[in-house]
């Protein structure tokens, strides 16, 4: 009863997500190009990133996919030698141009990097944080949405009975999972996620990759990383940068089996 | 290995230990020395009424220095009460919000400002801070006043403390991960919601210490505040009154009258208790920082 009315609740915060028949465009960008004085970061780009599914940016290091996950949610504005122009569409909002709430914009858009970054709070108040910051003020809300994600990402039972204790003392794997449960606390529409398992053991990589599955239904989601084999093991649609361009972009399937472009086929050969 | 090599191995690594034995023991020698120099005036009087007494005749053989200590407390308090909210605020400015430009104006301004002698300042003081506070501070009081007070050992204090405290500041808050401020502002925070929450908490400790080791820095500084303050031996809480601290008594008096009985013991002694004032300080500032860091 309690969690009926509760989703009820949530439900008024955050419009419920209505499931479409066609896949639609979330995110798209176009002419996108940053630079840094006198050098190049990312070159024309041009991406639609589809809703429930997962885009792969994929390529060598320093090939700019960092840069290009950053301009969405416009954490490029940290470095203001960066400029940054063309036109990224969320939802019909221009991201770069528009007159963005900027904060509220980042709220659509969940962060997961390469290591875990837990605040310096409990393991409760990382969750709630984003809450807070939402203007949620009720209390059994916050607690049922702390727990609700906490599950979502399969640390409740580990992490239950010590919810107060820091979010630190948490093992790297849980506590990226956490980072990633704290994100979904805001209810974002992607999960833009960097190379999230480059610091984490294969078994916790394996729990962060079966969990991104998971949530695709109801998220969408960017993964940025330069392992072939991840892509192959979860790209809807994979994306393939180098030196600051897409070079090929399409299915996983068709593109992997027939590259079309020799850098492509070098970077599959080197993958493999 | 080459027998050389071996050679040259063992002479460096006994040197560094030599080097590093010598550092640690200054403070313990210079202890010792002081302890050892005021054992005369500490055998002939308890430590509470050298330190409790006000009365400070040295040709009566009267030693309070109860006067001294509370004028180098005022003093510091009054330049932290200055120096650490503009330091503090200077330096979230910086290190958050700021963009390049003026970052590149701001830093060699601060090195300059650290590097000017401390009798600078207090020509600075003397003909700038003194004047003003005779001249606008205490009509506004509706007192008179020479200038020549705590006020102006504490704003010429701060100015000096400033650059001091503001560069540790620096230091401490340009060690928050920019991953953390990243995932911050992922949430949906402002810049200053990040500082706020995620900044200052995750550096608390190191913000703690800047502050500690800047009153430190204060409380020993003697040439400038000498040069302002007045030096006279009274108790007084009026801050437009003037102050004798510490290390001025001893900087003026060390070397005079030391035919005095007993005057070259109270010295040192004044020494000891600078000494120990800011070891207290030091472990006090200590003592928070292990707080926050195991809490």
């Amino acid at each position: 009863m309690y969690q009926e009315v509760c989703d009820n609740i949530e439900n008024l915060v955050v419009e419920p997500k209505v499931k479409r028949e066609e896949p639609t465009t979330v995110l798209k960008i176009s002419n996108l190009n940053v630079n840094l004085p006198n050098h190049p970061i990312l070159k024309n780009i041009n991406l639609e990133v589809q809703e429930n599914k997962i885009t792969v940016l994929l390529g060598p290091s320093g090939c700019g996919k960092t840069t290009l996950l950053k301009s969405i949610n416009r954490l490029t504005s940290l470095t203001p030698e960066l400029k940054v122009t063309g036109k990224i569409l969320i939802e019909g909002e221009d991201v770069l141009n528009g007159r963005t709430n900027i904060p509220e914009l980042r709220q659509k858009m969940g962060l997961l990097s390469q290591r875990p970054f837990p605040l310096p709070f409990s393991i409760y108040k990382n969750i709630a944080y984003g809450l807070k910051l939402k203007g949620v003020r009720d209390k059994n809300l916050i607690e049922y949405n702390v727990e609700k994600r906490l599950r979502e990402v399969g640390l409740w039972n580990e992490v239950k009975d010590r919810l107060n204790t820091p979010a630190s003392s948490l093992s790297i794997g849980q506590q990226q999972r956490l980072c990633l449960a704290r994100g979904l606390a805001v209810k974002p529409k992607i999960i833009l996620a960097d190379e999230p398992t480059s610091a984490l053991d294969p078994t916790s990589s394996k729990t962060i990759e079966c969990l991104l599955k998971e949530l695709k239904k109801h998220y969408t989601i960017i993964l940025v990383t330069h392992v072939l084999r991840q892509a192959v093991r979860l790209a809807d649609h994979v994306v393939f940068m180098y030196y600051g361009e897409i070079i090929e972009q399409g299915e996983p399937q068709e593109l992997f089996k027939h590259p079309k472009t020799e850098k492509l086929r070098n970077y599959l050969i080197d993958g493999n | 290995m080459n027998f050389s090599r071996v050679i040259y191995n063992k002479f460096l690594s006994s040197w560094m230990r030599i080097s590093i034995t010598v550092i640690i023991l200054i403070p313990f020698a210079i202890g010792i020395a002081l302890l050892l120099k005021s054992l005369p005036i500490i055998r002939s009087d308890s430590i509470f009424n050298l330190v409790g007494s006000g009365k400070w005749a040295p040709s009566e053989g009267k030693f309070g220095f109860r006067p001294y200590i509370l004028s180098s407390v005022y003093v510091t308090l009054f330049s932290f009460l200055f120096a650490a909210p503009v330091s503090f605020l200077s330096a979230i400015y910086l290190t958050q919000f700021a963009r390049g430009r003026l970052i590149k104006l701001v830093y060699p301004v601060i090195d300059i400002l650290a590097g000017i002698p401390s009798v600078i300042y207090g020509v600075w003081g003397v003909l700038v801070i003194v004047p003003f506070i005779s001249g606008f501070v205490a009509p506004v009081f509706n007192t008179s006043s020479s200038g020549f007070t705590i006020l102006a050992g504490g704003i010429v204090l701060a100015v000096m403390c400033i650059p001091y405290m503001l560069n540790m500041l620096l230091e401490v808050l340009k060690t928050v991960p920019t991953g953390l401020k990243e995932a911050t502002l992922s949430l949906g925070a402002t810049n200053w919601e990040t500082t706020k929450h995620v900044v200052l908490r995750n550096c608390f400790s190191g913000v703690v210490s800047s502050f500690g080791l800047g009153i430190t820095k204060a409380f020993g500084e003697t040439l400038a505040v000498m040069m302002v303050v007045g030096n006279t031996v009274h108790i007084s809480f009026n801050p437009l009154q003037s102050g004798y601290p510490l290390p001025a008594l001893i900087a003026n008096n060390y070397g005079e009258m030391l035919s005095i009985p007993l005057y070259d013991s109270a010295l040192m002694f004044a020494a000891l208790l600078l000494m120990t004032i800011i070891l207290v300080i030091n472990l006090f500032f200590r003592f928070l920082m292990y707080r926050a860091v195991n809490q």
